[in-house]
């Protein structure tokens, strides 16, 4: 079973036209000691009609809904019934990268438009096509950090995503970064922890802002640090967030990274999702990736063109600044397209929404629940809580494994989904069964 | 001239999708926490924005439009079931820290795609968390550096990379830590063996080499450039763009390679996205399974679950588990051809890239030629003699409805074309194209200046590029 478009006799003729009965001839090439004959051991083929109902089959061994109040980098945000239709039009979903911009104007138009909200929500310079995901778009800032200040330390703060601290590690590991782990101060932050490790050679600062803890971080005060010390600053910050909060660029910030995924991704078991990288203009040369620029044609019309190539692998090979090729450029349209659906005011709303809901439940947890609340500072729309003693409470993510400081104690997040009647209802199962 | 979403709209405009809210965010979250105003985003009502992306859309052309012979990209057709199978709510909606007893499914398709890909390959064992193809090089080359290293073997710093590699591998190399050193093609447009043998040595990490390479052509060498490369104590990195065209013939195991990645964007049909999401899962031998990147996914008698404690693992590249949605796509897309569909997807691909071969001889030159692979390297050398460059041939493609082949590239072909018409295209479509590449070099040889202005047709012309990049314009400004 396959998708080759003709019959036996057509495919015939094709070979005769090379003098062929088989396709054999055609891969005498390969020696004779390293030929296989076929693929052994794999499952099918299947029509269509019986993979359906196995793919189907599969994805009722999942339960998404089992496990309330999970956030931890991933978020389950309302998306727009409009969203999916226009993303996954076949002239996007099958094109390829837009090596040919005269019949690529969509993709690159939406790239053009992704960089745009992209500067807009964090108050930076430029910003390019997209990276794999949050994680690899920290790793790309801390080598651009690296290249920018020529030295080669860096401080990362343990507010700073778990799974984004390991990708950072390797990265670092084989470029010959040294990286340094910062703890963060009782209230769940992060400015002493670095300002004690901050030195001269120090080529990078990072954090996270609302940081792993749903904690709003000192953020101009933190810029201002890395600044002193002549290090770059960057900051890893949720998209979604920066509908409210104080944009890094407006902080003092070099350089922002992060996740897209809150901007109508699914959470699709942790992707594809899509990075994204924005900076101030003297770091644009270092800047990994594709970037969409505007330029015209010969007649004068406004086109857009993937530009200052001269950065990337394609061109410069061993000289390039990093080895990406692809973006993840559907699901930097997706984003895109979400921002342009929700506008100002919609993001605004899905922000203050979720701080809301969550902030309401921390205050009934805290009251009639006996939670108690570990960090005091503000926080955005995750918050740890840690449960009555000899209560079993599996919300939201448990931090034992990453801090074995905060054993027992729950990361729980709330977006604008979680309004009280559906909170009213998870609480009422728990007291059930408690 | 189309508009960008920030020319629609007006200010107070949009679309309700949540309630009105009332909240003292100074209150809440800080003053000074807070930004000054909303960001200045497009405000748009839904029907604007709808019409807006769908006639973006239109100003695209995609493998659902038309014919596509980017080579190197496998642009073949994208069964529709993959889409299918990712929107299903079990999947689309499951969080990847959902606890393994409510994964099961995903887990699934994780623990037999790694297995389904070993197969394919021939290798030990599988990871799935590259994003990318380049992503998967860089996995893979740090896998090479942290088993030399657990050897007391440090001295191995440099990576030999071909001429005709793509650009991704010397830029990967040095991502992972290595210097490169280029070894030449010789007359054939193989690797040139007296020079690999010139160059391995006591520094040498390994080789990278994509196989069919760039030119599509196999290197029939192979096995005795896996013996060398060993005997030298390097590694080989199979690059698996060109994976397509072995499907079931041969594998990067029976040829000796140690390290592979693959494009499921590619040869396991996943759509492109306009540049991504792609997926490029990295296979390897026993010897170097212990340091694939963690977390694995692995079996036991409560289930599958997600280990991650591995002392030698080179740890994570990425986060989570790779791109699940595209893994899932290509899985679909293994179980739907099976073992020997595959084998006859690869068989087709060869032939039609051999029949465009045959019908294009004497009117482009060949700078190879022989029977080739999946793909086949034209040069427009002698159209370029006249005054139309490949890159005029290309443009005229356009303008009568087909998607140019590669550029440029590799760059050891002058005026390259590289033409991948991948297995799924009907003979008509082939013979279409042929007859249209026939009529192109007949207008470069009679009027090449009629190309120069191509292409005529699409949403633009040819954009200045200088201008681009001399004035770079990287965001909407009012």
């Amino acid at each position: 079973m396959s998708y080759l478009p003709y019959t036996d006799g057509e495919r015939a003729g094709l070979l005769a036209a090379l003098g062929l009965s088989t396709p054999g001839a055609l891969f005498e090439d390969i020696p004779a000691a390293a030929r296989a004959g076929g693929i052994d051991g794999l499952p099918g083929p299947m029509d269509e009609c019986a993979l359906a109902a196995h793919l189907t089959e599969l994805a009722g061994q999942n339960d998404p809904a089992a496990t309330p109040f999970l956030g931890a980098g991933v978020y389950d945000h309302y998306i727009p019934a409009a969203l999916a239709g226009l993303v996954s039009r076949s002239e996007f979903a099958t094109a390829y990268t837009p090596y040919q911009p005269e019949i690529s104007q969509g993709t690159l138009t939406g790239i053009f438009e992704f960089q745009s909200h992209i500067t807009r929500l964090t108050g930076l310079d430029v910003a390019n096509a997209s990276q794999y995901d949050g994680a690899s778009a920290c790793a790309e800032a801390l080598f651009m950090a690296v290249g920018q200040t020529r030295k080669h330390r860096a401080l990362v703060s343990r507010g700073v995503h778990p799974e984004v601290r390991r990708t950072l590690r390797t990265y670092a590991r084989f470029r010959g970064v040294e990286l340094a782990e910062t703890d963060t101060d009782p209230q769940g932050q992060s400015l002493t922890g670095l300002s004690e490790a901050l030195t001269d050679d120090t080529a990078a600062v990072i954090v996270q802002n609302p940081n792993f803890f749903g904690v709003l971080e000192p953020m101009t005060a933190i810029a201002a640090l890395a600044k002193a010390g002549g290090a770059a600053a960057v900051a890893v910050c949720d998209p979604l967030s920066l509908a409210v909060l104080k944009p890094p660029g407006a902080c003092g910030f070099d350089i922002a990274a992060g996740e897209c995924q809150p901007l109508g991704l699914p959470p699709s078991f942790g992707g594809p999702h899509a990075g994204y990288l924005a900076t101030k203009e003297s770091y644009l040369r270092r800047m990994p990736g594709r970037i969409a620029g505007q330029t015209t044609d010969a007649q004068g019309r406004r086109a857009f063109v993937l530009t200052l190539q001269a950065r990337e692998q394609h061109i410069r090979r061993d000289k390039a600044v990093s080895n990406i090729c692809s973006n993840q450029a559907l699901c930097a349209l997706t984003a895109t397209v979400y921002l342009s659906l929700m506008g100002p005011k919609g993001l605004v709303k899905a922000a203050a929404l979720s701080a809301i809901h969550m902030d309401d439940l921390r205050r009934t947890l805290v009251s009639q629940y006996g939670f108690t609340q570990v960090f005091d500072a503000p926080f955005f729309r995750e918050c740890v809580l840690r449960p009555p003693e000899g209560a079993v409470c599996d919300w939201g993510y448990d931090l034992s494994a990453d801090y074995p400081e905060l054993a027992g104690a729950r990361l729980l997040c709330c977006t604008e989904k979680d309004g009280a009647e559906r909170r009213g209802r998870i609480l009422s199962a728990w007291e059930a069964n408690r | 001239m189309s508009k960008v979403i920030y020319e629609h709209g007006r200010p107070g405009r949009g679309t309700d999708y949540l309630p009105e809210v009332e909240v003292d965010l100074a209150a809440l979250l800080g003053v000074d926490n807070l930004r000054g105003a909303p960001p200045p985003l497009p405000e748009v009502g839904e029907n604007e924005v709808v019409r807006h992306y769908t006639n973006l859309s239109r100003l695209n052309y995609g493998v659902d439009t038309g014919f596509y012979p980017l080579g190197s990209c496998t642009m073949k057709y994208n069964p529709k079931i993959g889409e299918a199978a990712a929107c299903l709510p079990g999947f689309a909606g499951l969080h990847p820290y959902a606890r393994p007893e409510h994964a099961q499914g995903a887990l699934r398709v994780l623990y037999d795609m790694e297995a389904h890909l070993s197969r394919i390959c021939g290798m030990a064992a599988f990871s799935l968390q590259p994003a990318a193809g380049a992503h998967g090089e860089l996995t893979g080359l740090m896998m090479i550096s942290a088993w030399h290293e657990s050897r007391g073997d440090t001295a191995r710093r440099v990576m030999l990379i071909p001429d005709s590699a793509h650009g991704t591998n010397p830029a990967s190399a040095v991502m992972a830590g290595f210097t490169t050193r280029q070894i030449p093609s010789d007359s054939r447009g193989l690797v040139d063996l007296e020079a690999l043998k010139g160059a391995l040595g006591p520094e040498v990490a390994g080789l990278m080499l994509t196989n069919p390479n760039t030119l599509g052509l196999f290197e029939r060498d192979i096995l005795e450039i896996a013996r060398l490369t060993h005997e030298a104590g390097g590694l080989l990195y199979y690059d698996g763009a060109n994976l397509n065209a072995i499907l079931g013939h041969t594998s990067p195991g029976a040829m000796g390679f140690d390290v592979v990645h693959v494009n499921l964007h590619k040869t396991f049909a996943t759509p492109h996205g306009g540049g991504g999401p792609g997926s490029g899962p990295v296979g390897v031998t026993e010897a170097l399974a212990p340091f694939l990147p963690v977390p694995r996914v692995v079996s036991t008698a409560e289930g599958l679950r997600l280990e991650t404690d591995r002392p030698l693992s080179i740890g994570r590249v990425r986060s989570f588990y790779g791109n699940f949605g595209v893994i899932l796509r290509a899985y679909a897309y293994i179980l739907r051809l099976g073992g020997r569909g595959l084998t006859e997807a690869a068989e087709a691909a060869v032939l039609h890239a051999n029949y465009v071969r045959a019908k294009l001889r004497g009117v482009y030159d060949i700078p190879y030629d022989r029977v080739c692979m999946h793909e086949c390297v034209f040069s427009a050398a002698r159209q370029k003699e006249h005054g139309a460059s490949a890159a005029d041939i290309a443009k005229g493609l356009i303008d009568r409805g087909f998607h140019p082949p590669t550029m440029y590239f590799p760059l050891t072909v002058r005026e390259a074309l590289m033409v991948e018409p991948t297995e799924t295209e009907t003979p008509e479509t082939l013979d279409a194209f042929i007859e249209t590449m026939t009529e192109l070099a007949a207008l470069a040889e009679r009027d090449p200046d009629a190309l120069k202005a191509a292409p005529l047709s699409a949403p633009v012309g040819r954009p200045d590029e200088a201008q681009a990049a001399r004035k770079p314009v990287l965001t909407f400004k009012e």
